[in-house]
């Protein structure tokens, strides 16, 4: 039977912790471990997620959990997963839990080497598009026009000049056995994802979009409603890359307004129509992308 | 299956470990004073669906036997669970 809210095992693994009131990141945490259960090893990098997990002498994980170097999430999955294979346990799953900067900027080697070597782990990583837990500087998965502390918005430049990174694209080049994009405004795909990476042996790769009140400038009421209309805009995705294969898991009928979703956020207050023209064309081309590529 | 506040609270050098942390799970402190709002369920519109207690970031929305309750030494008053529930059966209420 899928997972669903009545279906989701009621144990608390990631509580009280010490994120921001409506942190997405700690939702997705907290969802991820719900459904891995007791026997996940987790590993975290320094971030957020680390800094509101461990607060001497208290241990917000219900389950074992150790704090990674920022660059070293993959490589310390590696290490957890080949010593309890070599102390005999089998029953257990070594997940990694980093932020956007821990992965697609200092943490993308490790990442890629044990890709490549396909150990068997479980890689998530929390999109919350910044360096949150140092005060918001802009990753490479920050999006186009974002203002952080390091792209600020002034008279010559409107926040981030860059686009977001493909790093769900990049990962899916390795030919790992399983990788899919997700965001906490849609937890039951997401359910759906952590349950079937549970099964795969061999690197699994979840990248969730996890909005952080914060550092994007909404209320902490909003996280999931802005999590669920990043996807209905169109300006993230739901899908999966399987055998060689991207799927896309939900399609909306028609997009909403992208400007709707910026404007919302004070990180875009900035940003002028032509902007915001730049944002839904590219938009545009990603999904005639999708449309030719993903099934 | 839900941790809970510990009245011991490790201090000296031989109650600590020699480790990141003392227990998984073993909670000290509380988030109740983050809160300007609090969550107050009317079980009489709930109809069970479980959304808040999903979407909940902190996980300190439980079922007890058919009703809803919510830890309040967690909640931080996010107002999540508020805005998920479509019959309307959580209210944002002022801390007194
Ligand atoms: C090698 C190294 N460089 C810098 C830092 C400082 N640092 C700690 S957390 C952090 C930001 C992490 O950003 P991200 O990975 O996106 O996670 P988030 O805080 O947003 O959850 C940085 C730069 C560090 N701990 N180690
Ligand atoms: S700064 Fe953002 S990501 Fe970090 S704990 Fe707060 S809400 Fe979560
Ligand atoms: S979301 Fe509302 S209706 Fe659903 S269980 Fe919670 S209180 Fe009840
Ligand atoms: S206000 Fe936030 S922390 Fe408190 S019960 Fe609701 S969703 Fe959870
Ligand atoms: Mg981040």
């Amino acid at each position: 039977m899928a997972i669903n809210a009545k279906t989701i095992s009621e144990t608390e693994l990631f509580y009280g912790h010490k994120a921001c009131a409506g942190c997405g990141g700690s939702l997705a945490v907290r969802i991820a471990l719900k459904v891995l259960g007791e026997n996940a090893v987790a590993v975290l990098p320094a971030g957020c997620m680390s800094a509101v997990g461990f607060n001497f002498p208290q241990l917000c994980f219900g389950n074992n959990a150790i704090i990674s170097t920022f660059a070293g999430t993959a490589s310390m999955l590696t290490g957890v997963e080949a010593g309890l294979r070599a102390q005999g346990i089998t029953d257990f799953h070594a997940v990694g839990f980093a932020g956007d900067g821990g992965t697609a900027d200092i943490g993308l080697q490790a990442l890629s080497g044990a890709i490549d070597r396909n150990d068997d782990i479980l890689y998530i990583c929390y999109d919350n598009e910044a360096y949150m837990n140092t005060g918001i500087q802009k990753s490479s998965l920050t999006p186009f026009g974002a203002r952080t502390t390091t792209t600020p918005a002034g008279k010559n430049i409107r926040g981030n000049l860059r686009p977001k990174k493909n790093l769900f694209e990049i990962v899916a080049a390795h030919g790992i056995p399983y990788a899919a994009t997700a965001s906490v405004g849609y937890l039951n795909d997401f359910m759906r994802k952590v349950e079937k990476a549970k099964q795969i042996k061999g690197t699994k790769y979840i990248h969730i979009l996890a909005p952080c009140p914060t550092g994007w400038g909404v209320k902490t009421d909003e996280t999931v409603e802005i999590a669920k209309e990043v996807v209905d805009c169109g300006l993230w995705y739901l899908a999966e890359y399987e055998n060689g294969d991207f799927t896309l898991n939900h399609r909306p009928k028609e997009f909403s307004d992208v400007s709707a979703y910026l404007r919302r956020q004070s990180r875009f207050k900035h940003l002028t129509d032509v902007d915001i023209e730049i944002i839904t064309r590219s938009r545009d081309k990603k999904w005639e992308f999708i449309n030719q590529n993903f099934k | 299956m839900k941790p809970f506040l510990r009245d011991f609270v490790p201090t000296s050098y031989k109650d600590i470990p020699d480790a990141t942390a003392y227990e998984a799970g073993y909670l000290v402190t509380k988030n109740a004073g983050w809160r300007n709002i609090r969550p107050v369920i009317d079980n009489t519109k709930c109809v069970g669906c479980l959304n808040c207690y999903l979407y909940c970031p902190d996980g300190v929305i439980f079922r007890e036997g058919s009703k809803i309750n919510i830890d309040y030494d967690f909640c931080k008053g996010c107002g999540i669970c508020s805005k998920i529930c479509k019959p309307g059966a959580i209210k944002m209420e002022a801390e007194k």
